[in-house]
This record gives C-alpha cells, structure tokens and sequence, in this order.
C-alpha cells in the first residue's frame, strides 16, 4: 500500500479540528472567541471543517473593546449570519460602567488589559467551562509555553509552573466547578501558516488586511498608528497619508499597521516571507511594555 | 512540505536552549524585534544569550533554566519543524515528558567535558519508552575540549552501549558548538576531521512521520453529528481522526467494545464523500446501519487484531507529587474514551542508571514503574510497541482532574480480539 502524501498544512489541520472535536466531546458550555481578525476566521473555517452539517456545538462570542476597526466589526456580523451560527457580543464599555473601572491613561489608551474583566465576566455570565481562542504560541516567548488545553482558576489566572503534562494528542479537560479550560487549537500554527492556509483555502477577510490609504499617526519609534477618536493627540504629532495594510486587528489604540501595497492574499505572503520583524514587534504597542508583559497579563486571566 | 517534531534533551547546561537559539539564529528565523530584546541583556560573554529566545517564563530567565516546554518553530526550503524546548531537570521530568511524547526525533545533548550522565541515561530512556524512533547524539562544547577527536570518539562509544541497551533503532552522532555555532547549521572547519552532515542537514533528511499512515486501521469517535434539519433529517456521522492506518468505503466494521458489526456507507473529509482516507485526516464516517454508537467507541475493520480488555499490564511515567500506591482509584483516559480504575498492582520500578527492573510498593514523582490496571468498562487498545496511538493513555484524578501519569499499554488480561458475527448481508 502506497502512504499517502500529507503535507505539513494537512496535519496542522488535522490536529485543530481533532482539538475542535475534544472541545465539543468533553465540556458541557463551551464558546468560541472570534474578534473577527485572521487567526479566529480561520477557526471558524476549521470548525465548519469540525462539525458540518451540523451546527456548531458553541456560540461565537466576541468582547468589544469599543476600540475596534469599523471594517472587522461589520465583516464578523456579517460572517456569523452567513455561517447561521450564534454571534454573542459583550462590550468592554458596559464593563467599566458597570464595575467603575478606570479608564487606561495616555496619548494611546488601549483597552487591551480591560479586556480581561469583560472576558470574565462573560465566561461567569454564560458559565462557559472551556473558551477556545486563536493564539498562536509563535507569537509571543511566554504563548510558547502555553498547553494546548490551559487550564484557568475560577479568576481566570494561568499558573506557569502548576500546567499539566500534556501527552500525546490526549486532552485532558477535566475541570473542578468555576476552572475554566482556554483551548488553542492553532497553537503550533505560525503567522505564515495562517496566511498559507488562509491561500489555500481562499478564506475572505476584512479589507484592513490588504493594502490600502489610511491617515496615521507617526509615533516616536517611527510605527504608523491609523487615526481614530480615541487618541489623545498633541499638536506636535505629525500626521501623514500612507499605503498601509495589519497584520493584527485588536485594540485600533495600540496595533499599528505596516506600510503595505499588498492587494492579494499571494502579496502579502511575499511580503511576510521578507519581513524581518515580528508580527507582534511590528504591531502591538503593550508587549513591550516589561520582559514579562504577556506573561503577567496571562496570569491574570488575559486570553 | 513535509513536517518533523523533534525534541532537544540531555542534562542541564548541557546547551539544549542555546542549541535551539542556535538553530533559529543561524537559520535566519528570528525577528530583528526579537534579537533586539535580547540585544538589549547584559550578558556574562558579551555576546547575545541565544538561550533567552526560548525561556520564556520570568522564572526561567530569573534561574537561568528551563523549567516547562516551550515549543518552536522554523522552516527551511525542504521542511517545517515544531522544536519543543524541555527541561534538563530531574524535578521537571514529567514536563520532558510531555515534550517527548509528540516527537518523531530526539536530539540527545551531551557536554564534552562530562560525558554521558545519568540524566543522558534518563532522558534516552524516556525518549526511548516513548517510541522516538530517530536518535542525534549531539556532543556540544567541542570548543572546550579543543575540538578534540578523541573525546568524541570516547562519548560515541559510552553512548552507543545505552542505544544498545535500550534497543534504539537509529542513532547518528555528531560534533557541535551550540555557543559558537559548530556543525549545527553548516560544518565547520574546527572540527574538519568530522565528515558527516550538521545538524541541520541531518534533521532535514530524517524520514518524517512514516508510521501512522501505514499499521492497521485505526478510529475513535470523539463526537457525533446529527443536525437533525430539514436538509438532514436522518443524518447521523461520527466525527473522529483516523489515529492509524487507512479507511475505505464499503468496509465491513466492527463496533467496539460492543461488538455490532456494520459497513462504511461514506467517508466525509470537509464535507466531500471521498473514497477512502488515511491518518492523521480528521474525517466523518457513516455507516449503513442504525447502531448505537458513542463517543470514546472505535470503528475498526473486521478482522483487526485489536484487543478488548478490562486488564492492562503498562509501563507508566508517574507525575504526582503524592505517591501511587496499588488499590489506587482514578480515571483512564484513553483518547477520547473515559473510565474509571483501580491500580490493582505496581509490579516494577525502572531503575534509570541501569534501565534494570527492581521491585517497589509505591512510585514517587518521575517513577517509571510498571502497573496492572483493571477498568470499569472494556478499552479497545493495542500494545503501545504496535500502536503508539491506540496504546498510549493518561491517568486522571477523578477529583482535581490533574493528570496523573502518562500510560503505555504493555500487554493485556483475559482480553479477546473481536471475532466476525459470521453472517453476511
């Protein structure tokens, strides 16, 4: 018998719906994140993959953070209708009202680590015992020491040292009452490979992704920030018209887009395979802000 | 592009880590952002700390060792690899487990100056137990002992009486300088008597994942799905991943542990009816008649020499700090099947340096022992020799949920094989 030939977005494929499968066979409530960017579409892909004709055996859930891309927000609506499936939106706005959080500070004030209160208050509100998510663990030093299946207290935490041995493809997602599990079926996915599949598979994304005109902000380390309502500009910023396209579509108050005239999927391959940055150097303004800043975001129940 | 995971292990401060940032720097797969973080350390050497590109826990940077896996990634022209980083200590075994247990390949570190070590003995053990198939002994530090032949000759030597005795099936030897960047991606002059591939060349031509597509048919049903539409009224698939072996439509199946027999009506990759479909494909299977089937049963094709069995004899990893001691209670978690058990006997202990057998009554952290288990309800598993799918589980507290120990089937009690019901259609 001849061995079939698989090549490596085959089996990288194989092992997310594999996990996608584990999530639906072991938890009772569980959810899929989707901010409508790249890496939870190509979720979404997967579990169709996963679990069609059926439906999927979790609902969409999405935390606003108020400071999103226009463009996402109308690609995931219109994503979630056509796909039929549950689309359950929480906003980071209601979260400060309702627990008097204190607005983030500064020129830039991102709402990423908001995020997290509104995340859990979602997980406790829909009692959600397993939430699967699209990180990558080549994004970031401590994502790469994340398990497949994460388990979270009943605050959200990560605990580094006190993770699970997890052998083989056997996930082990049992839980005491109030753990939750983050699933990350696309942990061995690189940047690269997200968008090889995305070729492959002919995903649609939202416009941002591809190159196009946009006003930006230069900040001091010379990253292009596309203007938005919530900066908090000084006369002294200079403001300049750029071909741009993202790499990352979170917080608009801290990703910053690349200089790009990348029109097709096939363009912006060649251009990330020249790239010699990181798609997080390239784009987020909080990883930097200590060694362990993700790290520490994590332990404290950031996805 | 083809894919190859491999792990680095060996002792602590054998290099492991620098190896990798080694492997990831020479071969152009770090970000300049990156580089410029690590740029940015004071370091002892005055040159950048390549270990810092993977250890990446606070804690690990604090010690300087690596206390949990991490995993990596790079790609040449000829292949993408999936590096996992694990930890030389003996407390962090069960994490060096872990990483062992997904590998096809295990890079086996060595340091010049001390030669094989206990920990050496230990990590090829494990590597080994766990059915890694491909060996690099890669003696590091050459630089330190003047790149001298002789040392390696020396540790090739030592080295090749643990293959032997652990039965490894291929192992290549070669000469490097993690630190300096010797015979890792391209040969290197200073050590010009050697004449074999780097590193690299090495990990590039290693045949990759043969096994899986090619022994007996295997499946387990991990969730099935029934959209009860208007479109799909009666439409009942059961959605799993070919674990071993190859599919085809119109296969005669048993249903295990039950026993019912049935054939495959379709075969469903992504929706499309295909032919026939082989591991590791995820794929939907439907079949002609209306059985119970749930999550946790195998679908195999009549005539597999599979076992059903409530008894097991295996060899497992034990990663508690609390003791096992027999009359255990806990869960068996058998890829997606599910049942509870007792430890009804510890029959061995693993004695690392010498890989002997010695009697024990209980097994402590990092223990390799062999048990006898008997289960609630029957598991349809091979010996893990045969299968390093169907005969691999993990053992679950009932309680906390922790994982327990990571299981191999070694051999099973009054277990039968699943004989054809004799009648045809």
């Amino acid at each position: 018998m001849s061995t079939p030939h698989f090549d490596y977005l085959d089996r990288l494929e194989a092992e997310a719906i594999h996990i996608l499968r584990e999530v639906a066979g072991q938890f009772e409530r569980p959810a899929l994140l989707f901010s409508g960017g790249k890496d939870s579409i190509v979720l979404t892909r997967l579990a169709e993959k996963a679990f069609r004709p059926g439906r999927f055996p979790f609902p969409l859930v999405h935390v606003d953070t108020g400071h999103n891309f226009p463009e996402v927000l109308q690609f995931r609506d219109a994503l979630a209708a056509e796909l039929g499936e549950k689309l359950i939106v929480r906003s980071v706005e209601d979260t400060i009202k309702r627990q008097r959080l204190r607005e983030p500070g500064g020129k830039f004030p991102s709402r990423n680590p908001l995020q997290t209160y509104t995340l859990l208050e979602t997980i406790e509100e829909f009692q959600f015992d397993a939430c699967i998510g699209g990180a990558r663990r080549d994004e970031e030093k401590a994502r790469a020491k994340e398990r497949i299946f994460s388990v979270r207290d009943e605050f959200g935490q990560w605990d580094p040292k006190r993770q699970r041995p997890e052998l083989w493809n056997v996930y082990n997602g049992r839980i005491q009452r109030g753990e939750n599990v983050r699933v990350f079926p696309i942990s061995n996915w690189t940047e690269l490979d997200v968008w090889r599949y995305i070729q492959r598979e002919n995903i649609a994304l939202p416009s941002i992704y591809f190159g196009h005109p946009r006003t930006c902000v230069v900040l001091p380390s010379g990253q292009l920030l596309g203007l938005n309502e919530h900066l908090r500009l000084d006369e002294t910023d200079e403001i300049v018209e750029r071909q741009v396209r993202f790499r990352t579509v979170g917080d608009s108050t801290c990703t910053a887009a690349v200089e790009s005239d990348a029109a097709t999927i096939d363009d912006i391959i060649q251009d990330l395979l020249s790239a010699k940055v990181s798609e997080r150097g390239a784009t987020r303004l909080d990883d930097n802000i200590s060694e362990a800043g993700m790290e520490d975001r994590k332990r404290n129940g950031y996805f | 592009m083809d894919l190859l995971r491999f792990i680095t292990c060996g002792s602590v401060d054998d290099g492991k880590s620098t190896l990798i940032g080694r492997l990831l720097y020479d071969s152009d797969s770090v970000s300049l952002d990156v580089l410029a973080a690590l740029e940015n350390r004071p370091t002892v050497h005055g040159t950048v700390d390549l270990a810092l590109l993977t250890d990446g826990l606070r804690a690990e940077r604090e010690q300087g060792i690596t206390i949990d896996v991490a995993y990596k990634y790079f790609t040449t022209p000829r292949r993408k690899f999936i590096i996992t980083d694990a930890p030389g200590h003996v407390q962090y075994t069960r994490n060096m487990v872990t990483g062992a247990s997904t590998a096809d390949l295990a890079i086996v570190l060595v340091d010049a100056r001390q030669g094989v070590v206990e920990q050496t003995r230990r990590h090829s053990l494990i590597a080994s137990l766990v059915g890694i198939r491909h060996f690099v002994l890669a003696v590091n530090k050459m630089d330190l002992v003047g790149n001298d032949q002789a040392v390696f000759d020396q540790i090739v030597a030592d080295y090749a009486a643990v293959a032997d005795q652990l039965k490894l099936p291929q192992v290549t030897a070669i000469p490097i300088s993690a630190l300096l960047g010797d015979n890792i991606v391209t040969r290197s002059k200073n050590l010009s008597w050697y004449t074999g591939p780097s590193l690299l060349e090495h990990l590039e031509s290693v045949p990759a994942f043969e096994e899986a597509a090619i022994g007996e048919p295997r499946f387990q049903v991990q969730f099935v799905i029934r959209p009860q539409t208007d479109d799909y009224p009666d439409y009942r698939g059961y959605a799993g991943r070919i674990q071993s072996g190859e599919y085809r439509r119109g296969e005669r199946v048993h249903i295990l542990p039950s026993g019912q027999e049935s054939v495959i009506e379709a075969i469903e990759v992504n929706q499309q009816e295909v032919d026939s479909a082989a591991a590791p494909q995820a794929v939907v299977l439907r079949l002609a008649d209306d059985v119970d089937i749930s999550r946790g049963d195998s679908i195999v094709p009549v005539g597999s020499q599979i076992h059903v069995a409530k008894e097991l004899e295996a060899t497992i990893c034990w990663m508690d700090e609390r003791p096992l001691w027999p009359g255990r209670k806990l869960l068996v978690q058998h890829h997606s099947a599910v049942v509870k058990a007792v430890v009804s006997a510890i029959t061995y202990k693993v004695n690392v340096r010498t890989f002997g057998r010695a009697a024990t009554e209980s097994a402590q952290l990092n223990d390799i022992v062999g048990i006898r288990l008997k289960t609630a309800a029957p598991l349809v598993v091979d010996s893990y020799q045969q299968n390093r799918a169907t005969g691999a589980f993990i053992l679950v507290d009932e309680l906390s949920g922790d994982t327990l120990a990571a299981g191999m089937v070694e051999a099973m009690q009054n277990s039968f094989v699943p004989e054809p019901l004799g009648f045809t259609i």
